[in-house]
């Protein structure tokens, strides 16, 4: 058992009728609560990488461990239930079922995942009040809450994505360009509350981005190469 | 904690104009399906109630289809008559509780002209045990008198009072007429959507009385008897073509067959006229069968349209089923919501689709049956129908199905990698 968080060894990724690999990483190490941002050009597999992190691809060859397991090892059903356990997703846009409140937007990880439910029992009274106070520290005001999803901003939506990416404190956020649909000083707005809230729920974040202005804000940067599908640490750990 | 169905619930509600549509597409199909096949068996009966409460249909002895065809259809002609002592020996029998006399030949610009007396109208049934009306007017008590199917009625634009002369033989050409004794329409029959619409009534005397100074099918030439003195004849018919008998007990209506088929003085036969109707029926029913091969074409059509609808639906919800996967909805999870709504789907569509044709018979119902003579009842589905019923929901959730599986594939590498 390593005590890192993520842990990629020899990995060799390639679509199906691709000839050449999308993605070849040698060696990648993050620490629990390392905040990573990734950045590369399109095509540079960044989805990719991220698709090996969430269990959604397995790769040819080499092992991608999350919190000590090698989840190329388990089934898909395994990878379904341990992705829903330990890891929150926020997408670029469109984070939010439409037809459901705030609350119950936040809530949904907690239907699905008895883990995330029981940690998020442990850090409130209800499940409710800790959706409440994650949407409070989140800069959403109580008004906004039992309203459809659809009347909020992008901003609010994207925050709203955040609490439940963070709910029930997942061992491991992976936000993929959620602040590209915002202006820029909502940008570093909503990646001070992100840096903040993963600080305080213990959690690593990897954060993928192609603007480098938002780069210099975090301790460790990886970035994916055009050709050569190669990662360059800020620091080798 | 929310379940799954609320959630599919709200899903559902969140795109009901689509899921309207849907549901509407389903409901016609259904319609349509059910509907056929209403039509389908309410010809049938149509067809084979043509006459109904007759026990027994006695003719010169020749093939039963060929005795119902000239009996009951007024379709080609009689080979032989039997005599009018042997229709009164009929009537006079002990099992016999009535009988119909009837006398055909004439025609009336190519409708077919009969010849009967009252008891046509008191016991004649046709359909469900029902008895002929009148629309207008009454039925004939004088010799000149005639009383008009409706389409005959209808076709020809007559009304009570006009006169009419009747054509010796059956064929539209070279007819001769009985112009010297014309009649008058006295009564028009409300519409029953059975022969009796195209067929012109008339009394057995008058039959006997058109055709005094006839000879083997032509006037007598020099001889002409005026209408007036008709009456000083014997109108008393010397045959007729055929007796429909009513019996006082169902139970002897072998025994009598038999009688009849052994009577000594003239070669008769009795027929049972749904035996002989079904029989016909094996004939003439092949628009069954198309009608049959039209439903499954309907069903077929409705199902790829909900098909293709269901899988345009998806588009709608890939975002919504990426996010759902990235919060932890497993595949089972994704296909169960899938499923149920296409159940739901399904089975309030089809639902609506019967409450829809029973309510369009109930408004349609007594315009069809006036204009076309076809009963459609408002009834509860029959247990046939609860299976063909049973057999729509279920194929339409198993097309409803394909769609969850491709849905549940593609779902959360679509979320992560976004292309609209």
């Amino acid at each position: 058992m390593s005590d890192a968080a993520i842990e990629i060894t020899d990995v060799s990724f390639s679509w199906p009728k691709h000839l050449s690999p999308t993605l070849e990483m040698q060696y990648f190490r993050a620490k629990p609560q390392d905040q990573v941002f990734v950045s590369g050009p399109s095509g540079s597999g960044k989805s990719t990488f991220l698709g090996l992190l969430a269990g959604i691809v397995v790769p040819q060859s080499g092992s991608v461990a999350i919190l000590g397991t090698a989840i190329q090892t388990l089934s898909v059903s395994e990878r379904d239930r341990f992705r829903v356990d330990h890891i929150g997703i926020i997408f670029q846009q469109f984070n939010l079922i439409p037809y459901l409140s705030i609350l119950e937007n936040v809530l949904l990880p907690c239907r699905f995942s008895f883990y995330r439910r029981e940690r998020a029992l442990s850090q409130g009274a209800s499940l409710q009040a800790a959706a409440e106070s994650l949407l409070n520290s989140l800069d959403l005001s109580p008004s906004l809450w039992s309203r459809p999803a659809t009347q909020l901003s992008i901003g609010q939506q994207q925050r709203v994505a955040a609490a439940r990416a963070l709910i029930g404190r997942p061992e491991i956020i992976i936000a993929d360009e959620p602040t590209s649909a915002l202006d820029a000083d909502r940008q570093q707005g909503f990646l001070d509350l992100m840096q903040r809230e993963c600080e305080q729920a213990r959690s690593t974040l990897i954060f993928v981005s192609h603007d480098q202005r938002l780069a210099a804000r975090f301790s460790r940067r990886i970035a994916l190469g055009e050709r050569e599908c190669a990662v360059i640490d800020s620091e080798q750990s | 904690m929310m379940p799954l169905v609320r959630l599919a619930m709200l899903s559902a509600w969140n795109r009901r104009f689509t899921l309207g549509l849907m549901l509407i597409a389903v409901a016609l199909s259904t319609t349509l399906l059910l509907g056929i096949d209403r039509v389908r068996h309410e010809v049938r009966n149509g067809f084979t109630q043509s006459v109904s409460g007759t026990d027994l249909v006695v003719g010169a002895r020749t093939s039963p289809v060929q005795l119902m065809l000239y009996a009951i259809f007024r379709l080609g002609g009689a080979t032989n008559n039997i005599s009018w002592s042997s229709a009164q020996k009929l009537s006079s029998n002990p099992a016999v509780a009535w009988t119909i006399p009837l006398s055909l030949g004439d025609s009336h610009r190519g409708f077919p002209v009969l010849a009967t007396n009252d008891n046509y109208f008191k016991f004649f049934h046709y359909g469900d045990r029902r008895a002929l009306r009148f629309a207008e007017g009454r039925h004939f008590q004088t010799v000149f008198e005639t009383v008009l199917g409706s389409e005959v009625a209808e076709r020809l634009h007559y009304k009570i009072g006009d006169r009419i002369v009747l054509s010796h033989g059956t064929s539209e050409m070279n007819l001769s007429d009985h112009a010297d004794k014309p009649f008058t329409v006295i009564g028009i029959l409300a519409r029953t959507g059975t022969p009796v619409d195209k067929t012109a009534h008339i009394s057995l005397e008058a039959m006997e009385a058109i055709h005094l100074d006839w000879e083997g099918g032509a006037p007598l030439p020099g001889m002409t008897i005026p209408p007036e003195l008709v009456k000083k004849f014997d109108l008393t018919p010397k045959t007729v073509t055929a007796v429909l008998v009513g019996l006082k007990s169902r139970a002897g209506v072998f025994a009598l067959q038999r009688e009849i088929a052994n009577e000594k003085s003239e070669p008769l036969m009795a027929v049972l006229p749904g035996v002989a109707l079904d029989e016909l029926w094996q004939v003439v029913g092949i628009g069954e069968k198309a009608l049959l091969a039209v439903s499954a074409m309907v069903m077929a059509v409705g199902l790829a349209g909900l098909a293709s609808s269901i899988l345009a639906s998806l588009g709608e919800r890939r975002r919504e089923l990426a996010v759902l996967r990235s919060v932890g909805a497993r595949p089972a999870d994704i296909f169960f919501l899938l499923s149920i709504e296409g159940f739901f789907v399904m089975l309030t569509g089809v639902l609506l689709g019967v409450v829809l044709l029973t309510a369009s018979f109930f408004i349609f119902g007594p315009f069809l049956e006036t204009r076309f003579g076809v009963a459609f009842r408002v009834t509860l589905p029959t247990i046939a129908e609860f299976q063909s019923l049973l057999w729509i929901v279920g194929a339409g959730f198993a097309v409803s199905l394909l769609p969850g599986f491709r849905a549940y594939r593609v779902s959360l590498s679509d979320g992560l990698s976004p292309r609209i």
